[in-house]
């Protein structure tokens, strides 16, 4: 029944100098659906595949706008990430209460860091289940950053976390030269192409199962920049970019009519 | 000899007499600051085309007492803001304690980025951030019935690179101007800065030199007419390309001869 005699709590280690809570809540994470991140010099992108629990349902929200300037993408558990969520919304405006600025990234993913560590060494806590992907603008620049359930948080270029990420990063891997220098568009359509490579065999990207959310800064005049809000696409909203990674956009062997996205045609009795 | 540990270290009743304990009991209110004690005078400060100039003088005053003669009452932030006090001296250091906390996590944060070029182009908190916090904290602290004793300028950017210059009391009250004066200074050298700056649009068309000239001329009759001012100063000029802080300036061209035509004080006997 149990694996061993170290896996009870988060507070204790094995032997080998592991913390198995911990990795078994690294283990919910690769639970949760793929999401995957990118940033650029003028931009950072979250795409996302949403499922859902059956037929009747609806799809699970893998999005979250925090703040003007920031959002999340989650894998893992959704419950978790709600309240992961929450405390960053707050923080966010209890920042923007005392300074009357958007709240630094690096700051705000330093917090829930800690918050999540917190949980690894007290007797009673269990770790977070989910990881996020936290995109967001600040005074230094676009960033992208990776959130453990371990705690730890680290800033990237590009990542992918969720079921069958590997896929996902091995794109990104590929492509990274790339990148830096996309602009929005570009950053969301690389973003979908790693989606795509992480899909199973038969499935495919939808209005229905995709999620795109992009943040940045808009140039105005020589030294001056205005954020780009935070934006979720969703539904309709992202046909038009789902048209530019279709197969047969890509240059692949169907026609020309397989542009259309896969929950289009269903209903149509014809 | 009273052997109980209880009264080891404690004055022997057979010599001094049974203890008064209503000396150390407080059975009022519990009382917070009721008036300042060492006290700075006025802060002035204008704004020009390409920034701010603010003065204040170096004199702590104990009651009607010119204590201390060279307490600098400007402090600067960050390189982009100056921060002017005027009131309670304690209740100054007390902030410029918490300011220096911001300044330090501040330059922790520059430390994070990349490279040397990245942390130039950085500006974390402008003035108009700093400002902010200050205003929280005054209202904060009035709300605890317990304010810090000061009136508090700060000059520099907002976040729109457009000179900022702006006032809390210890009230918590906070508005903005062209030109602003605490204390006396409100009474006596406000007119006279209005006469150069009523609006935004006079300030901008003054120049660095003509925006001195006005803090100078200010100064002196603030010299002349406060009775607790000095003839040492402080003057800062806080521009884009930084902030030029002159910590010991004397002030010049005085010319007491009006004194003579005043009546009513001193050893005149008509």
């Amino acid at each position: 029944m149990f694996r061993n005699n170290y896996d009870n709590d988060s507070v204790t280690f094995s032997p080998q100098g592991r913390i198995f809570q911990v990795e078994y809540a690294a283990e919910a994470v690769k639970q949760g659906s793929v999401v995957v991140g990118i940033a650029s010099k003028t931009h950072a992108v979250l795409v996302a595949i949403k499922r859902n629990a059956e037929e009747l349902s609806s799809y699970q929200k893998k999005l979250f706008p925090i703040d003007e300037h920031t959002g999340i993408a989650i894998a893992g558990l959704t419950s978790d990430a709600r309240v992961l969520s929450n405390f960053m919304k707050q923080q966010c405006l209890g920042h923007r209460l005392t300074y009357g600025r958007n709240m630094p990234i690096r700051n705000l993913v330093e917090q829930i860091g800690s918050k999540a560590q917190n949980n690894t060494q007290h007797y009673g806590k269990r770790p977070y289940g989910v990881g996020l992907l936290i995109a967001g603008v600040d005074n230094t620049g676009p960033h992208l950053f990776e959130f453990q359930p371990s705690g730890m948080t680290e800033e990237m270029q590009a990542f992918a976390i969720g079921a069958r990420s590997q896929m996902a990063r091995t794109y990104l891997e590929r492509h990274l030269d790339a990148f830096q220098d996309s602009s929005r568009e570009e950053l969301i359509t690389h973003g979908l192409r790693a989606l795509k490579e992480s899909l199973v065999q038969d499935r495919e990207l939808t209005v229905d199962n995709t999620s795109v959310g992009v943040v940045g800064f808009i140039k105005e005049g020589e030294a001056s920049y205005k954020v780009d809000p935070f934006k979720v696409y969703d539904g309709q909203e992202v046909s038009v970019f789902l048209e530019k990674v279709s197969d047969s956009a890509e240059g692949g062997a169907a026609p020309a009519a397989g542009g259309e996205a896969e929950g289009e045609g269903m209903e149509v009795d014809s | 000899m009273d052997h109980r540990p209880q009264a080891w270290g404690r004055p022997r009743d057979d010599i001094y007499g049974a203890y008064d304990g209503s000396y150390l009991q407080n059975s009022g209110p519990k009382q917070a600051t009721q008036s300042p004690v060492v006290t700075g005078t006025s802060v002035i400060a204008i704004k020009f085309a390409d920034g701010v100039v603010m003065a204040a003088d170096n004199l702590a005053s104990y009651g009607s007492l010119a204590r201390f003669t060279d307490v600098k009452r400007l402090r600067t932030f960050h390189d982009n803001t100056v921060i002017g006090f005027g009131g309670d001296v304690s209740d100054m250091q007390y902030l410029d304690r918490l300011i220096g906390e911001i300044d330090i996590d501040q330059e922790y944060e520059l430390e994070q980025l990349p490279d040397r070029e990245a942390q130039k182009s950085v500006e974390l908190m402008q003035a108009s951030n700093l400002f902010t916090f200050l205003r929280r904290q005054m209202y904060h602290q009035r709300n605890e019935f317990n304010p810090l004793w000061n009136q508090i300028l700060v000059a520099g950017f907002d976040d729109e690179h457009k000179p900022f210059l702006a006032s809390v009391d210890l009230r918590g009250t906070s508005f903005t101007s062209p030109s602003l004066a605490t204390g006396f200074g409100a009474a006596l050298a406000q007119p006279i800065m209005r006469k150069y700056a009523a609006t935004d649009e006079d300030a901008a068309r003054l120049t660095r030199d003509q925006a001195v000239d006005v803090i100078k001329e200010c100064m002196k009759v603030l010299f002349y007419r406060d009775a607790r001012s000095l003839d040492r100063y402080s003057i800062a000029v806080v521009t884009k390309e930084g902030i030029d802080l002159k910590e010991n300036e004397q002030l010049e061209k005085q010319s007491w001869a009006f004194a003579e035509r005043i009546k009513g004080y001193g050893t005149q006997t008509v």
